[in-house]
């Protein structure tokens, strides 16, 4: 039994403040809790199914789905594409200052986002920002990033793909370092080039480690919250709501149990899509 | 051969003009952010922008300091970044020992429940979290905020799959010469522990330091804020325009934590790429 002496004080922390909470909100979410019942929140009443029959008429959290999604969908090819690229130049063996590079890139990874939307909310200003004015250097007339119902969200995307992919290159490195030298040069005697190599080797065998970066940085994606609060506040018009922003705002309202059954839909969505992506990247043999 | 070599040098030469672009773009931001803090209210509203302040000022840092209570912003912050750091290192590790070295019954229900909650998101447990600190008392304390994080799956599972690589022969021989296994704990496990502690110890602090959903909601009144709730209301509320203060604001909460990433960025590169996660 000394193992439970040492495993109790986690586990007794574990059940009350993460595992207790993850049922607890199961359980609310099928009740009418409001901000109210604060103090007696047993007291409630069951209402089956309501909150999830609810979110279908509510016209925001449809709004909020459909941006969420497209910033998933969007967000998570960019974020992996570009990490990709950045990782088989730094493993490419042309290249010096590996470390200065690979630093450089995971900056963004390690800074509060809140900073960093504040950050970019500033470069992205008309007239006075630096991204407008650097497209004036070239002859461009920068638009109004963020006031712009159809730029605001694929804007927030490209800021959460520079913000991301540092994580996603840190690990496509460790995969590419794992490659065994010999099946490169087995493929060199086979008259493969470079090309050749990164199409039948390099990705086939890569192909575990983009499923768990894939995995990760979805499961990051679906939650996206703390940008379009401090740069848009989920406008214009509703065009940059996300699910979980939604989610906070009628927390805020003091609906408990309408938000318990959003978030735990967004929990359902995560765990379908990292299934789809398990399908989709799972090894042939 | 020498063909091949002078493409070889073309394509490198090619592939550095690349990766410095995006190098500059990368982080180019966080010196704009740097550069823009010491310029004054006036030259912020320039259009076109000045790439150099003109006319260097602390001034920003001043009011934030002086007049706005980033000071007690930034104690705070430190304060429930120390203590969700240390905590975690204890009570991870211990569990982690636990699960990788002793024989106990439900050990395994535990280690599955643990991993089982590693994909679900924060906002689950926002609701049941703020109904049990409120009834707790523990709204807007420093304990409402540090004990939803003090014992996180990921840190055990860390800690787990390191200490699994400690040879038992190892811990047996300290066994068989009377040692206790508290002694055996802290004398032999925790220091071959080490790098995955700093490893943990760093992901941690940076998670906590940047944390901002939770202190958002447990936060109430502005004498608990941590930096990044202080900013975020800041940038959202009267003062959202003062970009001369919001920069500065933003390079109180990055910097110190860029310094810690340059100095340690190996124990993050270890620790990313042995767990995968932040």
């Amino acid at each position: 039994m000394t193992g439970w002496g040492f495993a109790l004080p986690f586990a007794g922390l574990f059940a009350v403040f993460t595992a207790g909470p993850v049922l607890a909100s199961l359980v609310m979410s099928f009740t009418d809790l409001r901000s109210t019942d604060l103090r007696h929140p047993l007291a409630v009443e069951p209402v089956g199914l309501d909150n999830y029959q609810r979110l279908f008429g509510d016209e925001l959290f449809l709004r909020a789905a459909r941006n969420t999604g497209i910033f998933v969908l969007l967000g998570v090819p960019l974020t992996m594409a570009a990490a990709l690229l950045v990782a088989l130049g730094l493993s490419s063996g042309l290249t010096r200052f590996r470390t200065a590079f690979r630093v450089g890139y995971y900056l963004p990874v390690v800074t509060s986002i809140v900073a960093i939307s504040v950050v970019w909310r500033f470069l992205l200003q008309p007239d006075t920002g630096l991204v407008d004015r650097l497209l004036g250097l070239v002859g461009l007339d920068g638009p109004n990033w963020l006031n712009d119902t159809s730029l605001a969200l694929p804007t927030l995307i490209v800021m959460a793909a520079w913000r991301n992919l540092g994580f996603a290159m840190v690990i496509f490195l460790a995969g590419l370092q794992a490659i065994p030298r010999e099946l490169y040069e087995a493929a060199r005697m086979d008259g493969a080039g470079r090309l050749a190599q990164l199409r039948f080797v390099t990705l086939p065998v890569l192909r575990p480690t983009v499923l768990f970066v894939a995995v990760i940085t979805t499961i990051g994606y679906v939650q996206f919250f703390e940008e379009p609060f401090v740069m848009t506040q989920g406008g214009p018009l509703d065009a940059t709501l996300s699910t979980a922003y939604h989610t906070y705002n009628q927390f805020g309202f003091g609906n408990y149990g309408y938000a318990s059954a959003m978030s735990y839909l967004l929990f359902l969505v995560i765990v379908l899509l990292s299934i789809a992506w398990f399908r989709l990247l799972r090894s042939n043999t | 051969m020498s063909g091949r070599r002078g493409r070889d040098r073309v394509a490198a030469t090619v592939l550095h003009t690349l990766l410095v672009a995006g190098l500059l773009v990368m982080v180019g931001p966080f010196l704009w952010m740097l550069l823009s803090s010491f310029k004054s209210f006036g030259e912020i509203l320039r259009s076109p922008p000045t790439w150099w302040p003109h006319d260097p000022t602390l001034d920003n840092y001043s009011v934030l300091l002086r007049r706005l209570d980033f000071p007690a912003y930034f104690a705070n912050s430190v304060v429930v970044a120390v203590l969700t750091t240390a905590g975690n290192l204890l009570f991870c590790a211990a569990a982690g020992y636990a699960l990788a070295k002793l024989r106990f019954a439900g050990s395994r229900l535990l280690f599955a429940v643990v991993l089982g909650t590693i994909m679900v998101p924060g906002i689950v447990t926002l609701v049941p979290l703020f109904v049990l600190v409120s009834n707790l008392g523990l709204v807007n304390s420093y304990a409402g905020l540090v004990l939803p994080f003090l014992a996180q799956a990921f840190g055990v599972f860390l800690m787990r799959q390191f200490m699994l690589s400690i040879p038992d022969d190892l811990l047996e021989a300290a066994r068989i010469d009377g040692a206790g296994e508290l002694r055996i704990f802290w004398r032999i496990v925790l220091p071959l522990s080490r790098p995955a502690l700093a490893t943990l110890g760093i992901l941690t602090f940076l998670a906590s330091w940047n944390n901002f959903l939770w202190p958002l909601v447990a936060a109430t009144t502005e004498d608990r804020y941590t930096l990044p709730v202080a900013l975020a209301l800041y940038s959202i509320g009267q003062n959202r325009a003062r970009y001369d203060l919001l920069l500065a604001g933003s390079v109180l909460v990055v910097v110190p934590v860029l310094v810690v990433f340059v100095a340690l960025q190996r124990h993050f590169v270890r620790g990313i790429a042995t767990t995968g996660l932040r």
